[in-house]
């Protein structure tokens, strides 16, 4: 039978060919429905931004807010603190960033809790480096900026996009 | 086709074996005729907002509304407003939050993202707060009462005197659509109850029909863009159907003409 | 079987199969002859592997989302109506696929009843099928407990209630199903773990099934024993998969309607209230599909034996090939046989009926006698036919009938139709 299929008009061949890109067309649509399920859902889109009110914060403490299901560190920094991250030259750095690119107003830095190098969470104010973080699972160093200093983690601490709604109020997403 | 008849033919009688639950002893329903409920069916956009206002205003100090949140007021398919006034209509609830730094609960400004805020607590108070009836949650109404939008409709307008001989207890009203015929719910409704934004009139009828089509987008909210998905997968599949049954014929015609 | 000389044609085919003969596997699944004269009451067979396959993926889908606590369940699916990305549409897909699926078995399970599918040599897929159909039913019964609104506590309730009809150990035996004194939390989580369990197992009997069909071949609307390889077959591939390819389509028209245009039409309002362990709906009544049970288990007025009798009515299936002796498969060449099978299928829709109406009054009466002529027709009037009754005369071959000047089979299908329509 495979023989006499091959001699048969071409219109058979197109109604065939038709048939099987319609086919697939469906197939694909009605695949996308299974697979965009696992996307973030309404819910969790609308929790994307959080506002924190940061007035309880002094001068070289640090909180940690949970904001997406990851901690986000925000960061009063003192003066010295300030100067000390300013003063550091590019060419010390491993991912070379100044300060006041990742610092909206220099005396808050709002950085996502997340070492680069595998995602554990620094420990704030401990490690080589003034005001700066450690990353107890494999020893990374971010100084006052949230720069990667020394260890294995290949890029600074990752800047969340936020806003200052107020002078005390920060709105994270 | 003989087997599209019978197919049909099981259908109908399945349909009518379900949709003979729906009949019960009470009379006839009411049927305004609701936008949403044809092939091409869409919600009734400012009918929505006036019945989300009547929600607020008439129903909501009883009636919970736990499923929804005020973001899903701006969202597409629903009352559409704008996402300023769903943020402003949800300023105007308190939230109670926490705990806070100092391990209090405190209140705030709702948030788009939070729930609708409830009228009781919980279940009990709003029993004992409405003579031992509990106010049902009306995010799937329309759905959980066989006759859906229909049923609600009738059974807002649907207060009259009992009839001679009917003796009710107190706070007992006799309504002509209810299952039982008794509600522990007062008639709610009355000319100018709510003044509408748009300028609408609102008389009883409007106003039901208003909350009602509310309701029917609370229990659906995704209606309108299932029927949208329906009417193209319906196309497609008919359109398939079509180049399948002509790739049969020719496959087959292989064989027919063999022999 | 053609497939036994098979061997593939490429060096690393070749070398594979030898290891593993899956290439010869898939060479006999599209070889396989197939009658020709299959008309398409035979496609259900398909159609009920896409329904299947459906309520897995749907199912998988579904609790990637789904909480399965007494106080978060209802909400849970109120979450995947509302936030979840289609999960409207997949949630009415698995809801109606249910609905659709039983429609099909039905379908199925009737069509092999019409054309004698179920006689020698094909006793044991009908077993195979019958244990299928009454795990589907379990499936379905758990996957409606789920949603945990007040049919599904109160159809659980009712159901698990059954089992307290047992003598000395029925208390014990329900207290252990529920984990508990009456259906709770405890309840709700196991039935998810086993409304997961099972489909699995269906697939497994449905392969099961598919293998025990595949070692007689298909029965055909004639009932005869065909020659395989012949005349009379046809390979499957493309011939057949492209027809129940059409018959899918056009029920999956039909799936649409449903899912797009009335999804809780098959439903039940109530199930919209969440459960309640206070408050009894008005009214219980199970899906659509297992209605018939539930009027003969309502007729029999003893708790004990109201439970026999539901249970009897799927082992006289069970049973069937032992019951209906006669050689003569088809209903076509059985006058007096084809009678009874059509007050068979109004007895089993007059029960569905009923069994939605409440119990009490004429309702009752007609689903009793509704109840004892379903097991009059299988135990007494079969065994009685297969005996007695004058059957026609068989055609030696597919082709045969036609041999009076219709060399076309196409018109003998047609034939045939009209026939089974006289």
């Amino acid at each position: 039978m495979s023989e006499k299929d091959k001699k048969k008009p071409n219109r058979r061949d197109f109604i065939l060919t038709a048939t099987t890109a319609a086919g697939a067309v469906g197939v694909g649509a009605a695949v996308w429905p299974l697979v965009d399920q696992m996307n973030p859902d309404a819910s969790v889109k609308a929790l994307a931004s959080t506002e924190v009110d940061i007035s309880s914060v002094q001068p070289g403490q640090a909180i940690t807010v949970l904001w997406r299901g990851k901690p986000v560190f925000i960061k009063h920094r003192t003066q010295e603190e300030i100067e000390e991250a300013r003063k550091v030259s590019l060419k010390e750095l491993k991912h070379p960033e100044k300060d006041e690119d990742r610092a909206k107003k220099p005396e808050w830095l709002v950085t996502l809790g997340i070492c680069t190098h595998l995602g554990c969470v620094p420990l704030t104010n401990k490690g080589d480096f003034v005001g700066g973080w450690f990353c107890p699972c494999h020893g990374s160093h971010y100084d006052t900026s949230g720069r990667i200093r020394s260890g294995p983690a290949p890029t600074n601490l990752e800047i969340p996009e936020y806003t200052f709604v107020d002078n005390n109020t920060i709105k994270i997403g | 086709m003989k087997i599209v008849k019978l197919f049909t033919l099981f259908l109908t009688i399945l349909t009518h074996t379900s949709l003979s639950f729906a009949a019960g002893e009470n009379p006839t329903l009411m049927k305004p005729g609701w936008s949403f409920q044809s092939f091409f069916g869409k919600f009734d956009r400012a009918s929505l907002q006036r019945g989300y206002q009547v929600y607020t205003e008439v129903c909501a100090s009883c009636h919970s509304m736990k499923y929804l949140s005020y973001r899903n007021l701006a969202e597409e398919g629903g009352p559409e407003f704008s996402l300023e006034q769903a943020k402003a209509i949800a300023g105007n609830f308190e939230v109670v939050d926490g705990p806070n730094s100092d391990g209090e609960m405190f209140t705030r400004p709702a948030k788009l993202s939070d729930k609708f805020v409830m009228p009781y607590a919980n279940e009990q108070e709003a029993k004992v707060s409405n003579g031992g009836a509990y106010p049902p949650d009306m995010s799937v109404l329309v759905k959980a009462r066989a006759g859906g939008a229909d049923y609600i409709y009738s059974v807002i307008l649907g207060y009259e005197d009992p009839p001679v001989g009917m003796k009710l207890d107190d706070g007992v009203y006799y309504n002509k659509y209810m299952y039982g015929n008794k509600i522990k719910m007062p008639p709610q409704l009355y000319d100018d109850l709510v003044t509408y934004a748009d300028g609408t009139t609102a008389t009883p009828e409007q106003m039901a029909k208003d909350v009602t089509t509310f309701l029917a987008w609370t229990a659906e909210p995704k209606l309108e863009e299932r029927h949208k998905f329906g009417f193209r997968a319906i196309l497609y599949l008919i359109i398939l159907t079509i180049l399948v049954y002509f790739s049969m014929k020719k496959i087959w015609s292989r064989i027919e003409t063999k022999i | 079987m053609s497939s036994h000389e098979y061997t593939p044609s490429s060096k690393f085919g070749k070398w594979f199969n030898d290891r593993l003969p899956l290439l010869t596997l898939a060479n006999h699944l599209t070889d396989y002859p197939t009658p020709k004269n299959l008309n398409y009451w035979w496609t259900f067979g398909g159609i009920l592997t896409f329904c299947l396959i459906t309520q897995i993926v749907t199912g998988l889908v579904l609790a990637m989302h789904y909480v399965a606590h007494a106080d978060l369940a209802f909400e849970s699916v109120e979450h995947i109506m509302r936030d979840v990305n289609y999960g409207w549409l997949i949630r009415y897909v698995h809801a109606n696929g249910a609905s659709m699926f039983f429609l099909a078995v039905y379908i199925h399970i009737f069509r092999a009843l019409y054309y004698g599918s179920y006689k020698s040599p094909r006793e044991v897929i009908w077993i195979i099928g019958m244990l299928i159909y009454f795990l589907m039913m379990a499936t379905a019964f758990l996957g409606y407990v789920l949603p945990w609104g007040q049919m599904s506590f109160w159809g659980a309730t009712v159901i698990t209630n059954l089992f307290s009809a047992i003598p000395l150990i029925g208390e014990s035996v329900t207290h252990w199903l529920w984990g508990g004194y009456s259906v709770d939390n405890p309840t709700l989580t196991r039935f998810f773990s086993l409304h997961y369990l099972f489909p699995f197992l269906i697939l497994g009997l449905v392969i099961l099934h598919i293998w025990a069909l595949h070692v007689p071949g298909n029965n055909n609307p004639i009932g005869i024993d065909i020659k395989k390889p012949s005349n009379d077959t046809v390979p499957f591939h493309p011939y057949i998969v492209i027809k129940d390819l059409f018959a899918l389509l056009i029920f999956l028209i039909i799936f649409a309607f449903f899912v797009f245009f009335s999804p809780n039409i098959l439903g039940h309002s109530d199930n919209y209230i969440e459960a309640n362990p206070l408050v009894t709906p008005a009214h219980i009544v199970p899906e659509w599909y297992l209605l018939p049970f539930y009027a003969i288990l309502r007729s029999v007025p003893d708790k004990l034996l109201g439970v026999i009798a539901m249970f009897a009515s799927i082992f006289v299936l069970v049973i069937l090939p032992w019951l209906d002796t006669s050689k003569v498969r088809s209903a076509l060449f059985r006058p007096i046989y084809k009678q009874f099978y059509w007050f068979l299928v109004a007895d089993v829709l007059i029960l569905g009926y009923m069994g939605a109406m409440p119990a009490e009054g004429n309702y009752l009466l007609i689903a009793r006698i509704a109840t004892a002529y379903y097991f009059i027709h299988f135990l007494i009037i079969l065994p009685l036919l297969s005996k007695k009754e004058k059957t026609l005369d068989i055609p030696l071959s597919i082709t045969e009938p036609v041999l009076g000047g219709m060399p076309n089979p196409a018109i003998a299908k047609e034939d045939f139709k009209l026939k089974s329509l006289g």
